[in-house]
C-alpha cells in the first residue's frame, strides 16, 4: 500500500530509533517505593482515598477522578502508603502524590481471560473509565471522555495511531512488534464502543517490520482493520496531521476530531484498552523507553506507574558522563528534567538521555528566511508571532496572528536558522496571553 | 550536571552562519571563473570588495558595540557587490559600493535581518548611477580574444581600433542596435559587433540556437566579473538548493515569468510581433541569472509566506523585462529587485498562509454571516 503523509509543513529529524529499537520489552524489576501522583491525566487530579499508613492492594482504586474531565488512579503494587507528598512532574504541575513502599511479596497477577464479545456498548465504555485509561501518547485525555459521542456525531474513522513520529522513542514500535495481536484486538474493543465504520492503524513506514507484523495478523485473522503505512515525517503522530495523513481531513481550528468524525486513540491505549476489558488489569504500568546516547544500554521495559527516572535510568546501566540534558519524553516535544527523583505517569513514553546541547552562540537575529512559515504544518507565521511576543503584543500575536492554535510542535525552532527560542517564546506568549484575559 | 531546556532539544543542521558560507562556496567556481577570463585585476576588485565590506562591518560594529563580522554576512555581501562590477572598474568603485552596502544599507537600518534592501544592489546601484559610464564599460573575455578565428572575420577585423579590449555585453549591444533602428533578427546584427569562439558556433549550428546564448551560457560573454558564466551560477544555486539554503520557487517562478514575457513581447521592439521573442539569449546574458539565484533568494528581503514568493517572483520578472525591453537602461535585473525588495513587507503583510482546516466560506455562508451582522 502507497504511503501516505499530510502535505504541508514538518521536518525530517534523525530518527535515531536504532539504539532501542531491537531491545526487547522487559519487565522493571519492582522498585521498592513509588511515588503515585494523583494528576496522571488532562484535566483535573483524582482525589486521593488513603491516608498516610494505609495498606493498598495492586490494581486498588486509590484516586477517584473528581470531575467530568479526569480520571481515575489505581495502585500499581501491593504495599503500604508511606507518605503524602506534593510532587512536581516533568511538565511542571505539582500535584498529590501518595508514596508507597512496595511489599516484597506480589500477590494479584491479573492472568485470568474475560471474553468481551458479549459486552454492551455501554459496558465497555464504564468500564474504560473504571480502569482509568488515558491517552497514552503524551496528552493524557481521559479515554472514556473521548469515547462519549454526543447525540447526532457520527464516527465515520477509528485512526490507531502508531506514528510514533518522535524521534529516539520506540515503546510503540515494541508494542506492534511484541503484543501485536493484543493491540489489534484493544482496537476493536475500542470500535465495539464507538461504533465507527472504519479502522485505520497509521505506521511511519520507517517500521516496516512492524507494519508487515500487524499486516499479517489482519491477513490472518481476517480483522476489519485497514493497515496504513505512513511517510516518514515529523509531527505525524499529532492528531491533526495524522488524520489529514489517513483519511484527508482536516480539523478546523479549536474544533476536536469527532467534529470531522473521527476518533484518534493511541497505539498504547488500544493495549491498555484490552489489558482492562479483557484482563480486567487497571491501567497500573507502561511500556517506557529508556534510550539516547547518554545512556549505557537503552533498554524497553513495563514499569509501573511512578516509578522514579532514577530507578528506570539504574536499570540501563545508568548514565554515562557526558550527558548533558534528561528529558522525560521526546527530544521534538519532551520536557527536560532537573530532579531524577520525579516519577514517570501515565503519559510518560521515554526517558532521554543525549550528550549535546544545542548551540546557543549560534543565536543570530531573526532573517526572514521563512523556514519557519514553510515548515509549520499548521500554516502559522511564527517569525510574525514571535516578533509581536518579543515585543509584549500579545494580543496581536494571539488575535491576528492565531498564537493558540500553535501546538508547540517544534518544527520551527528546530528549522530557525537563527536558532532563535521560538516555542519558548510562544509558551510564554500563550501563558501571558491567559493572563490578560483574566 | 545536566541543562534543563525548553523543547525542541534537537536542532535541524541549518543555522545562519553556516548558510552564508554555503552561500559564499556557491558563488566561488562562477567568481574565479570571472577572474580567470578577466584577469587579475577582476581578482582585485572582488578581493578589494570584500575588504572593504569586512572593514565597515567591523568599524560599524565598534560603533554599535555589536560584533557581527562572525556571522558571514559582510562576506556575502561584498562578494555579491565584487561580482556586480565590470571588470576594469576603477578600484574605488567598489570600495564606495561596498561600504555604502553596509553602512547605508544594512546599519542605518539595524544590521543582519533588519534591512529592507538587498545590501549588495543596494550598493551596485548607488555606484551604478553615480558612475555610469565607468559602470558601463565591459571588456572582452580571454577566451574571446583568444580564440583564432575572430581575427579572421573581416566584419569584426573592422572594429578593432585602438580599444581592441574594450566590447559590449550582447544585452547592450541588442540595446544600441534598437536605437539604430534594428528590426528582424537579432543574430547578424551581433555578428557584425561580436565574435563568438568556433566551439559555440559548431554547437549552435548544430542546436539550430544562436551562437552568443551558447557563449553566454558557458561564460564566454562581456559582462560583470561574477554574472557571465551562467553554467557555473546554475551549479552554485543547485548545491544551495541541495543544502536547503533556498528553494525553487523564486529562482524557478522568476526565470519561468520572465521568459514567458520575453516570449510573448519580446519581439514587439523589433518589429516581429507577438510570440516571436527570442529567449536563451536573454535569459543566459546579463545579470538575470545571478540575480534570480542569488539576491532575489536573499532571506532578509524576500517575503516569507510561499505565495509571497511567487507574486515576489512575478514582480522581479515583470519589472526585468520591461526595463530590458522598454526601459533606456539595457540591463534591469538590480532595479526590478530592489523594486520589489521595496514591496516585500507589503506582501508579507497581506499574503499569508491558509491555516490548517481553515474553510473558505461559502458565499452562502457568507450572506448568512452579513444578515446575521
Amino acid at each position: 500500500m502507497k504511503a501516505a503523509t499530510f502535505p504541508r509543513g514538518g521536518v525530517h529529524p534523525a530518527d535515531k530509533k536504532e539504539l532501542s529499537k531491537n531491545k526487547k520489552i522487559e519487565r522493571l524489576p519492582l522498585p521498592s517505593e513509588l511515588v503515585v501522583s494523583m494528576s496522571q491525566h488532562l484535566g483535573a487530579p483524582a482525589t486521593s482515598l488513603k491516608k498516610k499508613g494505609d495498606r493498598v492492594e495492586r490494581g486498588e482504586l486509590i484516586g477517584q477522578a473528581s470531575a467530568f474531565i479526569s480520571a481515575d488512579v489505581h495502585s500499581p503494587v501491593d504495599g503500604t502508603v508511606k507518605d503524602v507528598i506534593k510532587v512536581q512532574l516533568a511538565s511542571g504541575a505539582v500535584a498529590d502524590a501518595l508514596v508507597i513502599e512496595v511489599d516484597s511479596e506480589q500477590t494479584k497477577e491479573f492472568d485470568k481471560v474475560y471474553p468481551w464479545e458479549d459486552l454492551e456498548r455501554e459496558d465497555i465504555q464504564k468500564a474504560i473509565k473504571e480502569y482509568g485509561i488515558v491517552g497514552m501518547g503524551g496528552a493524557t485525555f481521559p479515554t472514556n471522555v473521548k469515547f462519549q459521542i454526543p447525540l447526532g456525531k457520527k464516527v465515520e474513522y477509528l485512526v490507531i495511531n502508531g506514528a510514533e513520529c518522535e524521534p529516539y522513542l520506540t515503546c510503540d514500535y515494541r508494542l506492534m512488534i511484541e503484543k501485536g495481536e493484543e493491540v489489534l484486538e484493544g482496537a476493536l474493543i475500542a470500535a465495539k464502543a464507538i461504533e465507527p465504520e472504519h479502522i485505520i492503524v497509521g505506521i511511519e513506514n520507517n517500521k516496516k517490520d512492524a507494519i508487515e507484523a500487524l499486516e499479517k495478523i489482519v491477513r490472518d485473522k481476517n480483522l476489519p482493520i485497514l493497515i496504513q503505512p505512513l511517510k516518514k515525517k515529523y509531527p505525524q503522530g499529532d492528531e491533526k496531521q495524522l488524520l489529514k495523513a489517513t483519511i484527508k481531513r482536516e480539523i478546523p481550528s479549536g474544533k476536536l476530531p469527532l467534529d470531522i468524525g473521527a476518533v484518534v486513540c493511541n497505539l498504547g491505549t488500544a493495549y491498555a484498552i484490552y489489558e482492562a476489558i479483557k484482563l480486567h488489569k487497571p491501567l497500573i504500568e507502561r511500556v517506557v523507553t529508556i534510550t539516547g546516547e547518554a545512556i549505557n544500554e537503552p533498554k524497553n521495559v513495563i514499569a509501573p506507574i511512578g516509578t522514579r527516572i532514577r530507578d528506570l535510568i539504574e536499570y540501563a546501566g545508568g548514565v554515562k558522563d557526558d550527558m548533558a540534558e534528561l528529558i522525560s519524553g521526546g527530544p521534538m516535544m519532551g520536557f527536560g528534567i532537573a530532579d531524577m527523583d520525579i516519577p514517570i505517569v501515565k503519559g510518560s513514553g521515554g526517558v532521554l538521555a543525549i550528550p549535546f546541547l544545542i548551540n546557543d552562540k549560534n543565536q543570530f537575529a531573526c532573517v526572514s528566511c521563512g523556514k519557519c512559515v514553510q515548515h509549520c504544518p499548521i500554516g502559522l507565521q511564527p517569525n510574525k508571532m514571535f516578533r509581536n511576543i518579543k515585543y509584549g503584543n500579545y494580543a496581536v500575536a494571539i488575535n491576528e496572528y492565531s498564537l493558540m492554535d500553535c501546538k508547540e510542535c517544534g518544527c520551527c525552532a528546530y528549522s530557525c536558522p537563527s536558532h532563535l527560542p521560538l516555542v519558548q517564546a510562544f509558551k510564554m506568549g500563550k501563558k501571558m496571553g491567559r493572563q490578560l484575559k483574566k | 550536571m545536566t541543562t534543563v531546556r525548553t523543547s525542541p532539544h534537537i536542532h535541524g543542521p541549518l543555522s545562519t552562519n553556516k548558510a552564508m558560507l554555503w552561500v559564499i562556496i556557491a558563488l566561488l567556481p562562477s567568481t574565479l571563473w570571472g577572474c580567470f577570463v578577466f584577469g587579475w585585476y577582476a581578482l582585485l576588485v572582488v578581493v578589494v570588495s570584500i575588504g572593504s565590506a569586512l572593514l565597515a562591518e567591523y568599524l560599524l560594529g565598534l560603533i554599535y558595540h555589536e560584533f557581527t563580522l562572525r556571522d558571514l554576512s559582510a562576506v556575502v555581501t561584498g562578494l555579491l557587490v565584487g561580482m556586480n562590477m565590470p571588470p576594469h572598474v576603477p578600484i574605488y568603485i567598489p570600495i564606495l559600493a561596498s561600504v555604502f552596502a553596509i553602512a547605508v544599507a544594512k546599519w542605518t537600518f539595524g544590521g543582519l535581518g533588519s534591512n529592507w534592501m538587498n545590501p549588495a544592489l543596494a550598493g551596485r546601484v548607488f555606484v551604478f548611477f553615480s558612475f555610469t559610464s565607468q559602470m558601463s564599460t565591459f571588456v572582452l573575455p580571454r577566451t574571446l580574444l583568444s580564440s583564432a578565428d575572430i581575427l579572421s572575420r573581416a566584419s569584426y577585423a573592422n572594429h578593432i581600433n585602438a580599444d581592441v579590449f574594450s566590447g559590449a555585453t550582447p544585452l547592450s549591444l541588442l540595446k544600441s542596435g534598437l536605437s539604430m533602428g534594428m528590426t528582424g533578427n537579432n543574430q547578424f546584427y551581433m555578428l557584425n559587433g561580436r565574435p563568438v569562439t568556433a566551439f559555440a558556433e559548431r554547437i549552435g549550428g548544430a542546436l539550430h540556437i544562436n551562437p552568443f546564448a551558447v557563449d553566454a551560457f558557458f561564460g564566454n560573454t562581456a559582462g560583470c566579473i561574477g554574472e557571465v558564466s551562467a553554467c557555473l551560477l546554475i551549479c552554485g544555486a543547485i548545491f544551495l538548493l541541495i543544502m536547503k539554503v533556498i528553494n525553487w520557487r523564486i529562482p524557478v517562478v522568476y526565470i519561468g515569468s520572465f521568459a514567458i514575457l520575453t516570449w510573448i513581447f519580446g519581439g514587439i521592439p523589433y518589429e516581429r510581433g507577438f510570440f516571436s521573442g527570442e529567449l536563451l539569449l536573454p535569459i543566459f546574458s546579463g545579470g538575470l541569472m545571478l540575480g534570480a539565484l542569488f539576491m532575489a533568494t536573499d532571506w532578509v528581503t524576500t517575503p516569507t509566506t510561499p505565495w509571497g514568493e511567487v507574486i515576489f517572483a512575478v514582480g522581479c520578472g515583470f519589472f526585468t523585462f520591461l526595463i530590458r525591453y522598454f526601459g533606456s537602461l539595457p540591463e534591469g535585473v538590480s532595479l526590478a529587485i530592489i523594486l520589489m525588495n521595496i514591496v516585500t513587507p507589503t506582501i508579507d503583510r497581506y499574503v499569508k498562509v491558509r491555516k490548517f482546516g481553515y474553510v473558505k466560506p461559502s458565499k452562502k455562508e457568507k450572506k448568512r454571516v452579513e444578515a446575521k451582522a
